[in-house]
């Protein structure tokens, strides 16, 4: 079984690529759950065609012991089993450790089967905190790729990540796979987060380019794969899920200081 | 006296040592304040004694209120840990109201964590409301509220418009600052700015006091009450022992402050003066002759002659009462040496009392003190501050326009100072900051006084290495022992302990016997 954590800047787009690319693997025959590690509970959402599971910490709210998995785990696309680790609304409580909490408890409950062949995690935005981590904590995800674009502020995040990651990679086994360009259409796009990726000692795994089928998909609440199979686009991630699937790159990254990062984005003119 | 600090300071490696250095003097001169550094970050790794932001703020402070609900937001254990540790006693007022023996916990689970905790709060407070009829209802966070950061200000807020009662969150959760001192501080502001001031209940008499800083532990408070009356000195307010929210609105109306612990209550004295006015009076109502003294400046503070006269009948009277009592506590106890370690103010406190009995403090030391309690308030100006402090709530208040008067003491009296310690301390006595684990046993064991006066952990470990050692952060099971009856009560518990000192009679069995036992590899052939 393959653990995976997809990270990247908040609205980069993690949640529409991993279940556009679980959508591929699917597609392959390869038996998958996503779990999604953001309260807003909208990681598994294109894969079961709406928000209808219960929450993993919903289930904690509710007192007795009969907790069921059926309830939090539903079934999809191509058999892609998807939960939501759910959590406190903005502003209130504590999110990362409602993550810790959440995993816990899905362990617990069975939901690691056996013959999964992948386990993506789809967390949250930046790695504000701990709880954050979890994904990638020991006997977790073992891989990680960083959703990003050729804007400025998502390479920040991406190379910020990567310094989250290569402390955990010392002590447990996480290593970085790549970065997922998705494109945001900025010039020289491809050069820049191939340039980055260097640098921190990783690849470019794939280019996705920007494609307004993805957006009819998503309002009609289905992965590109599912909604429109032979779009150009579907293909896209259909190269992206063999690219993963056959990945044998993994590193433990090199982040830079920021000069050095800066210094990559001036010699390919973002900072015109 | 100089050589027992240099060779516990010797144990230290060097990193250590080089803080620790300055937490611990021995005292070349009488009467001299040498430097001392307080108030600072424990070193990780030696076992301090200190408590934590919480346990100043609700342990210390508002806890004692009798009247008011106060409500630990956290897991249970904070809450069940600090209930009832303190024996502050409360007697309820005409109003039937004593809370001080519950404890009320909004018991925090994971859930509440994940999801925020405020909504778990309100309810309790609804449930404590129904239940219980507060007029006040106080709210104290422990650590993980500060981490989710849930809303106990705005909660009390919406509380009082529920219930139409006083609902006050104060955020002192443990992590906050180097010791429970920054609960001290956090306390007083709140009350400051939310009770004190919002009652309008007039003094009955002339010569009315606020007495600050005094918890009564064992009932302490209500001896100096009994004094203070029988002198025609009208209490307004207790801060905090036996004290209550409906006296303490008032506290403003209050002729003069009379401030016991200096630490913990401080904050509250100076914002009445510059506020309110109202001048404060650092006294002692620990020791027969400090009790005297205390008196004393009172009377004269208020210069009124048949006040000064009626102090010293009281005086005459209650000394009279104790004489034989005491003499004869001084018999079995004069030339007997003491170490004190204690929070914030009893170490000086107990130094009278001992030295009514004819004993000599030979190490002293505090917990969470800062530099003013040792070196006196003048050192304020010249007390660095660093981020620790800088990170704790600080409130400005400005004067009352239309409630601030000044009085003009009838003599030359000062008012708003504190000496602090160690000026009325021997040449060669010891003084500790922060102490831990590590010098309570090593002073002990070198120093051999007759007895440690300690708290409630450490006191078992002295005791049983044959120093006799008593809890002078709640007195055991005892109290109280202030003013002249306490006096009274103190030496003869001292007494029975320095003579029935049991565990200096045991030998532990390894003193005596091997406790390892070992064979040579002989082939058999077994030697013990």
């Amino acid at each position: 079984m393959r653990q995976v954590a997809i990270y990247g800047k908040g609205g980069i787009g993690k949640s529409t690529t991993t279940q556009n690319l679980t959508a591929g693997l699917g597609e392959m025959g390869k038996k998958i759950m996503i779990v999604g590690c953001d309260p807003k509970a909208d990681s598994t959402r294109l894969i079961l065609g709406g928000l209808a599971q219960k929450t993993v910490l919903d289930t904690l709210r509710e007192e007795g012991d009969d907790i069921d998995l059926d309830a939090v785990l539903k079934v999809g696309f191509a058999g892609i089993k998807g939960v939501e680790s759910g959590g406190p609304e903005p502003g209130v409580g504590c999110a990362g450790r409602g993550i810790i909490t959440s995993i816990n408890l899905l362990e617990r409950l069975g939901a690691y089967e056996a013959d999964l062949d992948y386990v993506f995690y789809d967390v949250l935005g930046d790695v504000v905190c701990g709880g954050f981590a979890m994904p990638i904590r020991e006997g977790k995800a073992q891989e990680i790729y960083i959703v990003c674009s050729g804007e400025m502020m998502a390479l920040y995040a991406a190379n910020n990540i990567s310094k989250g990651i290569s402390k955990y990679a010392t002590t447990g086994g996480v290593r970085l796979g790549g970065l997922i360009c998705n494109s945001r259409k900025v010039d020289g796009e491809a050069e820049l987060v191939q340039a980055v990726a260097k640098k921190i000692g990783t690849q470019m795994i794939h280019f996705v380019p920007r494609d307004n089928a993805v957006q009819k998909a998503e309002i009609n609440k289905k992965t590109v794969i599912d909604y429109s199979p032979s779009e150009p686009q579907a293909e896209e991630y259909r190269v992206l899920a063999k690219k993963i699937d056959e990945n044998d790159m993994f590193v433990i990254p090199k982040p830079m200081q920021i000069e050095q990062l800066e210094e990559i984005l001036m010699e390919h003119g973002i900072l015109d | 006296m100089a050589d027992s600090r240099d060779k516990l300071l010797d144990k230290y490696e060097a990193k250590l040592y080089k803080n620790r250095k300055d937490h611990i003097l021995s005292l070349e001169e009488e009467g001299g304040t040498p430097k001392i550094a307080a108030n600072t970050r424990a070193v990780p790794g030696v076992m301090t004694a200190r408590g934590c932001c919480y346990a100043g703020c609700k342990g210390v402070v508002v806890g004692p209120l009798k009247d008011v609900c106060v409500i630990t937001h956290g897991p249970i254990g904070c809450g069940f840990y600090s209930w009832g540790t303190r024996r502050n006693k409360a007697r309820p007022d005409e109003d039937g109201k004593n809370f001080v023996s519950y404890c009320f916990s909004t018991d925090m689970q994971e859930s509440d964590i994940v999801f925020g905790g405020e909504k778990k709060l309100e309810k309790a407070i609804d449930e404590a409301v129904a239940l219980f009829h507060p007029k006040c209802v106080m709210i104290c966070s422990t650590c993980p509220i500060g981490l989710i950061g849930d809303d106990v200000q705005a909660v009390a807020k919406r509380a009082e418009k529920k219930h139409g009662i006083k609902a006050i969150g104060f955020s002192c959760e443990g992590y906050k600052g180097v010791s429970q001192s920054a609960g001290h501080h956090i306390a007083n502001n709140g009350l400051m700015k939310d009770v004190i001031g919002t009652g309008d209940r007039a003094p009955k008499t002339k010569f009315s006091v606020n007495i600050l800083g005094e918890f009564n532990i064992g009932g302490d408070g209500w001896e100096q009450e009994r004094i203070l009356k029988r002198c025609g000195i009208e209490v307004v307010s207790v801060l905090t022992g036996d004290g209550s929210y409906e006296d303490l609105k008032s506290a403003h109306l209050a002729s003069l402050n009379i401030v016991m612990c200096h630490r913990s209550i401080n904050y509250i004295a100076e914002m009445i003066e510059e506020k309110y006015g109202t001048d404060w009076l650092k006294v002692n109502f620990i020791g027969v002759q400090s009790t005297c003294e205390s008196l004393r400046e009172i009377g004269k503070y208020f210069g009124d002659p048949d006040l000064i006269a009626r102090i010293e009948e009281v005086i005459a009277d209650e000394t009279a009462a104790i004489e034989d009592d005491m003499e004869y506590f001084r018999s079995k106890l004069a030339g007997r040496t003491a170490a004190i370690f204690s929070g914030g103010s009893r170490s000086h406190h107990y130094q009278s009392l001992l030295r009514d009995l004819g004993m000599e403090t030979v190490i002293a030391g505090y917990e969470f003190a800062h530099r003013d309690d040792y070196e006196g308030r003048e050192v304020i100006p010249f007390i660095k501050e660093d981020a620790d402090n800088k990170n704790i709530e600080t409130i400005t208040v400005t004067k009352d326009p239309e409630r601030y008067h000044k009085r003009q003491p009838s003599s030359d009296i000062e008012t708003e100072t504190y000496g602090g310690m160690m000026k009325t301390m021997n040449k060669g006595s010891i003084i500790v900051d922060d102490y831990n684990h590590f010098e309570t046993d090593e002073l002990a064991r070198r120093v051999k006084p007759d007895v440690f006066f300690s708290g409630i952990k450490d006191k078992h470990s002295i005791q049983k290495a044959g120093v006799v050692s008593k809890q002078m952060h709640s007195y055991d099971y005892a109290g109280p022992y202030a003013g002249f009856k306490g006096a009274v009560n103190f030496g003869y518990d001292l007494v029975k302990s320095l003579y029935t000192n049991a565990w200096s009679l045991v030998k532990p069995p390894w003193k005596n016997e091997p406790m390892l036992v070992g064979e040579l590899g002989t082939g058999g052939e077994s030697n013990a």
